[in-house]
């Protein structure tokens, strides 16, 4: 889990491309760490480095001057498609990304990411071009992001409202998460568990 | 009872454990798959809460996605797939999870010991931290795959926290021509809505041409449902689903077989259930499909030509498709019959089973693999792979040339040591052409085993439907 969550400024990176699928997000031969650390160089590893190790030119938009920081990534509709892996949503933290904006998600990215403090903010398609807009004429314009209050902050001093499912905002703004939820119906599973006896058994046929 | 409800809701009805009001339900798992690359993390932190797996009995792990398709005897020369594996093996120990490993007769990819060995059954909720878990919706289950921070929560209470999803009604009427088969239909279903068409839905799918498929055939189509965007997928169960699953090791025996028959008879979606969204798809006039792009619904008949991006009135997509040509080094507008090909991968959780090697080995037969081309045919579980052997596929394979290798995901994924270099072309029978999802740089053109197989011969691109016989080989697969 990342930090706590709070309302946050920062500047935006940009990557207007779509279906991002979670392959590029964190390539296959980095899933076979077994810890979460060290996801931030993996992160997007074949769109930004060479074979030996060097950025590629030109560079990918998470290395251009001014982007290290950014806690905002604005990216094209349906991002995160593929597969489940959870190191996606952990590389991008490791970069820094606290939200990401964009016009839909892929299901599971969605939910991983909520469990990992990176809030999926969902815009209408005229809201996603206005927000590619106001970067193309100012790349560094800020937006404030209020998860309590469910509202992006642009610098006119407008803002986009934005739904979010009610449980995960509050795990998120609690700093819980849904495993110390699910322990606390211990009783209430072992009632289910007692009137439906398991459909298999793994360790009986163990061979 | 007198609301019509669709299988979905049916199962989804069953496993409510309890809801508070506003959040999502405590959802219960039947059965929880787990494999070395999405558990370690999870079980890492069940070590730092200091508790337990609720239900072992329920649990089952195996490895697949790391492990190398070489000589078993050979050490694992990847230090770091070395490590994963053992660490797997440490964890169910520790936890009391059973374990399928390397050596294991019942050693696998996830998605095909399930069924095989009778774990996967109608009306369950079965997940795995794997994308294409939605395979076992096959069976009738609800099925789909986790994140790891949700896989240490299965661990922890055998429950999820979910939303109920939307349902979606895929329907393919008709019947399949000789040459076109269940990853023609799934492409072409894909290709249709495009990759996040069902976004937020689980599919169900109907009509006669799905009920014509075999259990194999039918877990093909349900495992590239992520594909489409649809986190699980599923086919209400018939008698071709009790017919596979009959006498399996781990499928109920005697009165409790014909207790559960009847109880499955009843999941069926009930006349007047609604959907939330409907498709249809006419199977008799589909052709064989391939991709041509780096999405999985970046796919076109096998004789039609590559799209041009000046046809694209979205920019977005326009700008998609020009990165994708572009990866791909592709011109728009030209044919994708004859273009040449490197590799050619058969297996996967999507076509690794026997009834797919039966089917590529039918094309080989008598034939060899065109020169400067490499077929690797990876069986799905070392029981596909000896059951291969029995019937003479595997000296069918090697006979043409090919590189008959050891069970495991291997190629599809490229973690293992099996992958493409840069530039290569590759028809895969696997699920995803993303951009280096089978080694970097590489190129893949996604397809039925029959094609592949006719690729594999011709050197290039090749539509199976030109074979001679070709009505007896796509029958090969079993009705």
């Amino acid at each position: 889990m990342a930090d706590p969550f709070t309302v946050f400024t920062s500047r935006v990176v940009p990557l207007p491309a779509e279906n991002v699928d979670t392959d590029q997000i964190v390539p296959a031969r980095y899933l076979k760490a077994t810890d979460k650390a060290g996801l931030a160089d993996a992160l997007f590893r074949d769109w930004r480095y060479n074979e030996d190790g060097s950025l590629k030119e030109p560079r990918f938009v998470l290395d251009q001057p001014g982007m290290a920081g950014r806690k905002i990534l604005l990216v094209g509709d349906n991002f995160g498609a593929g597969s489940s892996r959870e190191h996606a949503p952990w590389a991008l933290t490791a970069w820094g990304v606290r939200a990401i904006l964009s016009t839909s998600y892929a299901d599971i990215f969605r939910s991983n990411s909520l469990k990992n403090g990176v809030l999926p903010i969902v815009v209408d398609v005229e809201t996603h071009a206005r927000l590619f807009e106001l970067l193309a004429g100012d790349p560094d314009a800020e937006l404030t992001v209020d998860l309590a209050e469910q509202g992006v902050l642009l610098p006119d001093g407008s803002t986009i409202d934005f739904d979010i499912d009610p449980f995960a905002k509050q795990m998120i703004l609690a700093d819980t998460d849904e495993l110390g939820y699910l322990l606390s119906k211990d009783a209430e599973i072992s009632a289910w568990e007692a009137t439906h006896s398991p459909r298999v058994d793994t360790l009986a046929g163990a061979r | 009872m007198t609301t019509p409800r669709t299988i979905v809701e049916k199962i989804w009805d069953d496993h409510v454990v309890s809801q508070d009001p506003g959040a999502p339900a405590v959802l219960a798992v039947d059965l929880h798959l787990v494999h070395e690359v999405t558990s370690p993390q999870a079980f890492s932190g069940l070590r730092a809460r200091g508790i337990g797996v609720r239900r072992p009995g329920q649990t089952v792990a195996t490895a697949d996605h790391s492990v190398p398709t070489t000589d078993r005897r050979l050490p694992i020369m990847d230090e770091l797939a070395a490590a994963q594996i053992r660490q797997l093996d440490t964890n169910c120990a520790e936890f009391g999870i059973p374990v399928h490993g390397i050596g294991d007769p019942a050693q696998g990819i996830v998605h095909v010991i399930g069924p095989q060995l009778g774990l996967t059954q109608p009306g369950m909720t079965i997940v795995c931290g794997d994308s294409h878990t939605s395979t076992h919706g096959a069976f009738g289950a609800l099925a789909f795959g986790i994140g790891t921070s949700e896989v240490e929560m299965v661990l922890a209470t055998q429950t999820l926290l979910q939303r109920d999803p939307k349902t979606y009604e895929v329907r393919v009427d008709g019947r399949l021509t000789p040459g076109v088969s269940a990853k023609d239909v799934i492409l072409a279903l894909i290709a249709r809505i495009g990759i996040g068409g069902g976004t937020g839905h689980v599919f169900e799918y109907t009509g006669g041409a799905i009920r014509g498929l075999t259990m194999d055939q039918r877990m093909t189509v349900c495992n590239m449902s992520i594909e489409g965007g649809a986190r699980a997928g599923l086919i209400a169960p018939d008698d071709t689903t009790f017919e596979y699953l009959r006498g399996r090791p781990h499928a109920p025996q005697g009165a409790a077989w014909d207790a559960a028959v009847v109880r499955w008879r009843t999941l069926a979606t009930d006349e007047g259930a609604r959907y939330d969204r409907q498709i249809t798809i006419d199977a008799d006039t589909l052709e064989p499909m391939i991709t041509y792009g780096t999405n999985p619904g970046m796919g076109i008949p096998i004789t039609s030509r590559v799209p041009s991006p000046e046809e694209q009135t979205d920019p977005g997509q326009r700008r998609a498709l020009e990165h994708a040509l572009e990866y791909m080094d592709l011109r728009p507008g030209q044919a994708i019959l004859g273009q040449k090909v490197d590799v050619v991968f058969v297996g996967s959780c999507t076509n690794g089973r026997i009834s797919d090697l039966r089917l590529a080995a039918s094309v080989l037969k008598d034939r060899h693999v065109a020169d400067g081309v490499r077929l690797l045919v990876v069986p799905g579980s070392d029981e596909v792979k000896r059951e291969a052997e029995r019937e003479g596929l595997a000296e069918i394979f090697k006979a043409a040339g090919a590189d008959w290798r050891e069970a495991g995901c291997s190629m599809c994924i490229a973690m293992n040591g099996d992958q493409l270099n840069p530039g290569q072309y590759a028809v895969s029978t696997s699920n995803r052409n993303f951009e280096g999802r089978q080694g970097k740089g590489g190129r893949t053109f996604l397809a039925s085993p029959l094609t592949a197989a006719a690729s594999a011969i011709a050197g290039v691109v090749a539509d199976p439907r030109r074979l001679p016989g070709i009505e007896t080989l796509a029958a090969v697969g079993g009705r």
